[in-house]
């Protein structure tokens, strides 16, 4: 056990005795599975030296957001497999009660998607029935201030559910589906309707079937809006939605369709919107085919009831039962398996992943009906996952929500919008990707120079305490905050083992806690995962 | 880290020392190339307008800009018998093509007719050929940096343009709004050494240093305002920026600017399109004085992804289209003229009934500067642009 470096033994006050730390590094080891010898590699050549035989802590930094001290106080009290097993059993309860009442407070809490569109339109059209246009500006904006302030609500949530929930694992995939089906709050009325899309379409789903999470974006207002679907309509084909249903969420670009296929599941979709004030006037023989489902309409009159071949096949259904046989039919498909195998693996182990794990979980896809517990849970197990350790590099979300998390250790922010402005400056906003193919997944989407300097910056917000994140958004009262100490037990225990030689050589260095704080948040090790 | 990784972060880390070693000696006088990419579509038909043609004024009962007025510069501003530049590029563009530093290329853009923002921006950073499968670590500058050896390249964008994406870590920062510089010398190099060994280090160098080279160049327009002189803001500060750094320290620059996908309210000499390209062509103009005498030894080309619909739409804009017009500035080349392969603009001549026919292929336009920018053998050429040609629009 190497020497704790000079500054933090005089400033942190709060070492823990070698006697401690070497208790509990065996703890872990026990732990651990053995990594498979020879083949990983190291996320740093010169870290190798540095990577202890235990590899419980590097697990519980992938497996969550980021290590703090409540983590590894669950992951040494239940074992490896017991945390995973209590991160596959949702907690009805997983917020700790400061922050569950600063999300109860929110209004998105509280917003039904389908009446805030029907309200949006109203307001429009008083809006434009106003004469005076000094009026007529006035609630323009504040219509506009609402939408920007319920999608900031919905980040703000999402941030904060992030950081503190102790379903960490669940967190990381609502994340990663949100990004797979990615929407943008800049189009058309989303703003209004993101929070709902994460939190009833998503959400609910994240660890449940594959198919569900398809069915719920295909049907939530959000989704119907951003790719257009909701002006699909017979003799009016619109086939954005359809392209992207099969390029970016089920098949992928090389799945084998053509753009004939693309024209006919447009045709399947015709009909499929949303709902307006009053349900659509139908001829008789059409009412039986109508269906409303929340802000989601199937407007029969609006379908195109020709027939239709998807993928070589004759769809036999009709009606909204169509559009439930186009993507079972698109779920069955190998190219699915392979393409969401792929998808998970990037994200949870390597930028290019190895064949044989896409290949063992495409397996368990079809076995399971694509049930993404039982995917997580065979790729967690995999040699592949435990040799890609400390290799995966983080994601602004996943450097930002780590180090509040490292840094701060439980403690309840109040202010969100230096974290929500750090996303947009690192290029990862919430809600904000313009295009629906979602944020990269891989390393050099967030490498680039000028990446890497904005984030030591951030890095130095954080590690100097001076962002704000603990002064109250009403503006109220100043409190002050103070800088975190992360030379803190879960860093002499849990970090400083798997820091390299020239890490721990530039911390010997720093003159004060904050500059400590900022260089340890920026080091190689904590920018990956 | 596997083999190739290393022989990648070895690369990068040569390159990004090569370029420190350079960074501090006398600016040496040399080729320069900045590519300004138009994000969303200009519309290219209301900027370099064909106002000969009768059916532009058919197709655009609303929006389109009146025929130059002799002697009026509230009008358009003739550059020959059929096309004039739009009033609000008059003072800057305008006087630059009257001084034979501006040309245009109408009927330029690409084969990709997927009408799509996304794909379209894609292939074209890529500049790779259309058919066959795309490798995403390889732009067209990329490339072009690497037949150079080391061409100083730097993107000064908020992350790394595709175009730039290559072998070789390439140094990217926003000029937008530059904040007060966030580390001294001594935690930037403790920040350095910190990834010594690791293959983020060429990055993580580049940009601590881009960093204080900018807060540097800031000090500069800090002294500049405190001796009164005319403070500019905008895309006019940002292009200043820019061409600080490219007169001192790079020489291949790529920019790029957004707000071009105008399918409501358009305007006509003025308006929403017009108030857009009045700041570009300002920036650009700006651009070209603060490069000094090195404005000489430098060409820009300025692109969009598309043009856009020859008609206007419902809603006074217009919708994605095909051809556009490319802008090649410069203070050594042959302009004051359109350059490249015309045809008449009639509704006959349109794509699909719809928008300009692509004629001059971007990699062409491209290929054929390059070529004569920095002399580069066919060999070169075919590894930047694979399998196209270049077009010798004799501008340089």
């Amino acid at each position: 056990m190497r020497a704790a470096p000079a500054f933090p033994r005089r400033f942190a006050g709060r070492c823990v005795s070698d006697a401690a730390v070497i208790v509990t590094c065996s703890v872990l080891a026990a732990c651990a599975t053995p990594p498979p010898g020879g083949s990983h590699p190291a996320a740093h050549p010169a870290a190798g030296s540095h990577r202890t035989a235990d590899s419980g802590s590097l697990w519980l930094d992938r497996i969550t957001f980021g290590i703090d001290s409540q983590s590894v106080a669950a992951y040494r009290r239940l074992g490896r497999a017991g945390f995973l097993d209590q991160q596959f059993d949702p907690d009805p309860h997983p917020l700790p009660p400061a922050i569950a009442g600063q999300i109860a407070t929110l209004e998105v809490e509280h917003l039904d998607a389908a009446q805030e569109l029907i309200a949006i339109n109203e307001e429009n059209k008083r809006i434009n029935g106003l004469a005076d246009p000094a009026a007529k500006q006035a609630a323009r904006k504040s219509l506009n201030d609402r939408g920007n302030r319920l999608a900031y609500e919905a980040a703000r949530r999402l941030l904060l559910e992030a950081v503190y929930s102790r379903d960490q694992l669940r967190e990381q995939m609502v994340w990663f589906w949100l990004n797979h089906f990615s929407v943008f709050q800049g189009k058309a009325n989303l703003r209004w309707l993101v929070a709902d899309y994460e939190a009833r379409a998503i959400r609910p789903r994240a660890l449940g079937h594959f198919r569900d999470l398809v069915m719920a974006t295909l049907a939530h207002p959000a989704m119907l809006q951003y790719l257009d679907n909701a002006q699909n309509a017979a003799g009016h084909v619109n086939e954005n939605y359809a392209r992207e249903l099969m390029e970016l969420h089920t098949l992928g670009v090389t799945g084998g369709y053509t753009q004939k296929d693309v024209q006919e599941l447009a045709r399947v979709l015709t009909g499929v919107g949303v709902a307006g004030g009053t349900p659509a006037h139908l001829k008789r023989e059409l009412e039986g085919f109508y269906r409303r489902d929340g802000a989601m309409e199937f407007n029969p009159a609006r379908h195109d009831f020709g027939a239709k071949t998807l993928l070589g096949v004759p769809i036999t259904a009709q009606g909204y039962a169509e559009i439930e046989q186009a993507v079972d039919r698109l779920i069955a498909t190998p190219a699915c398996a392979q393409f969401v195998s792929r998808k998970l693996a990037m994200y949870f182990v390597a930028d290019q992943p190895p064949e044989a794990l896409i290949k063992r979980l495409a397996t368990t896809f079809h076995r399971t009906d694509g049930d993404i517990t039982a995917m997580l849970r065979e790729l967690i197990r995999s040699p592949e996952f435990e040799a890609s350790l400390g290799t995966k590099f983080r994601d602004p979300f996943h450097f930002v929500v780590g180090s509040i998390r490292l840094a701060y250790e439980g403690r309840p922010i109040l202010n969100t919008h230096p974290v929500v402005n750090w996303l947009n400056g690192l290029g990862e906003p919430l809600f904000g990707h313009q295009t629906p193919e979602g944020y990269p997944l891989t390393e050099s989407g967030w490498a680039s120079s000028g990446q890497m300097s904005r984030r030591f910056e951030i890095a130095r917000a954080i590690g100097s305490g001076s962002a704000g994140l603990f002064e109250p958004e009403d503006g109220v009262a100043k409190i002050s905050a103070g800088f975190p100490r992360l030379s803190s037990r879960t860093y002499y225990e849990e970090l400083e083992p798997r820091l390299s030689a020239t890490t721990l050589a530039a911390l010997d260095q720093a003159t004060s806690q904050q500059e400590w704080n900022t260089l340890l948040l920026a080091s190689p090790e904590l920018n990956y995962r | 880290m596997n083999r190739r990784e290393i022989l990648i972060a070895g690369g990068g880390l040569a390159a990004s020392l090569a370029r420190r070693r350079v960074a501090f000696a006398a600016p040496a006088s040399g080729p320069r190339f900045l590519l300004v990419f138009l994000r969303g579509g200009y519309d290219c038909a209301n900027v370099v307008v064909p106002v000969s043609s009768p059916f532009y004024y058919e197709a655009r009962p609303n929006i389109a800009i009146a025929k130059p007025v002799r002697e009026d510069p509230a009008t358009a501003l003739a550059l020959d018998a059929d096309w004039a530049l739009a009033p609000a590029l008059r003072p800057t563009i305008g006087s630059l093509y009257t001084a034979g530093q501006a040309a245009f290329v109408p009927f330029a853009g690409t084969d990709d007719l997927s009408r799509s923002h996304f794909e379209t921006q894609d292939s074209i950073e890529l500049g790779q050929p259309l058919q066959g499968s795309r490798d995403f670590r390889s732009g067209f500058l990329a490339r072009l940096n690497g037949v150079l050896g080391d061409g100083r390249p730097i993107a000064f964008t908020d992350a790394l343009p595709l175009c730039l994406r290559g072998r070789v870590d390439v140094p990217n920062i926003s000029l937008r709004n530059v904040g007060k510089p966030t580390f001294d010398d001594r935690q930037a190099h403790l920040l350095k050494s910190m990834f010594e060994g690791h293959h983020l280090e060429p990055a993580v160098a580049d940009g601590l240093e881009l960093r204080a080279t900018v807060a540097r160049e800031m000090d500069t327009e800090m002294q500049d305002a405190n001796r009164g002189a005319v403070t500019t803001k905008g895309f006019e500060l940002e292009a200043e920026r820019v061409g600080r750094l490219m007169r001192d320290q790079y020489r291949i620059g790529f920019l790029d600017v957004g707000g071009w996908d105008t399918h409501v309210n358009e305007g006509g000499a003025q308006g929403a399109l017009a108030a857009n390209v009045e700041s570009l062509g300002r920036g650009l103009h700006v651009f070209s004085q603060t490069l000094g005498a090195e404005w000489h030894n430098t060409v820009v080309v300025v692109l969009s992804e598309f043009g856009r619909t020859f008609h206007e739409n419902g809603n006074r804009g217009t919708d994605h289209g095909h051809g556009s017009v490319h802008w090649v500035l410069g203070g050594s080349i042959a302009g004051g003229r359109m350059a490249g392969e015309q045809v008449r603009v009639a509704r006959s001549t349109l794509l699909q009934d719809r928008d300009y026919p692509v004629l001059n292929d971007y990699r062409g336009v491209l290929g054929g500067l390059f070529r004569r920018l920095w002399g580069l053998s066919p060999a070169q050429l075919e590894q930047v642009f694979p399998g196209a040609p270049p077009l010798d629009l004799k501008l340089i």
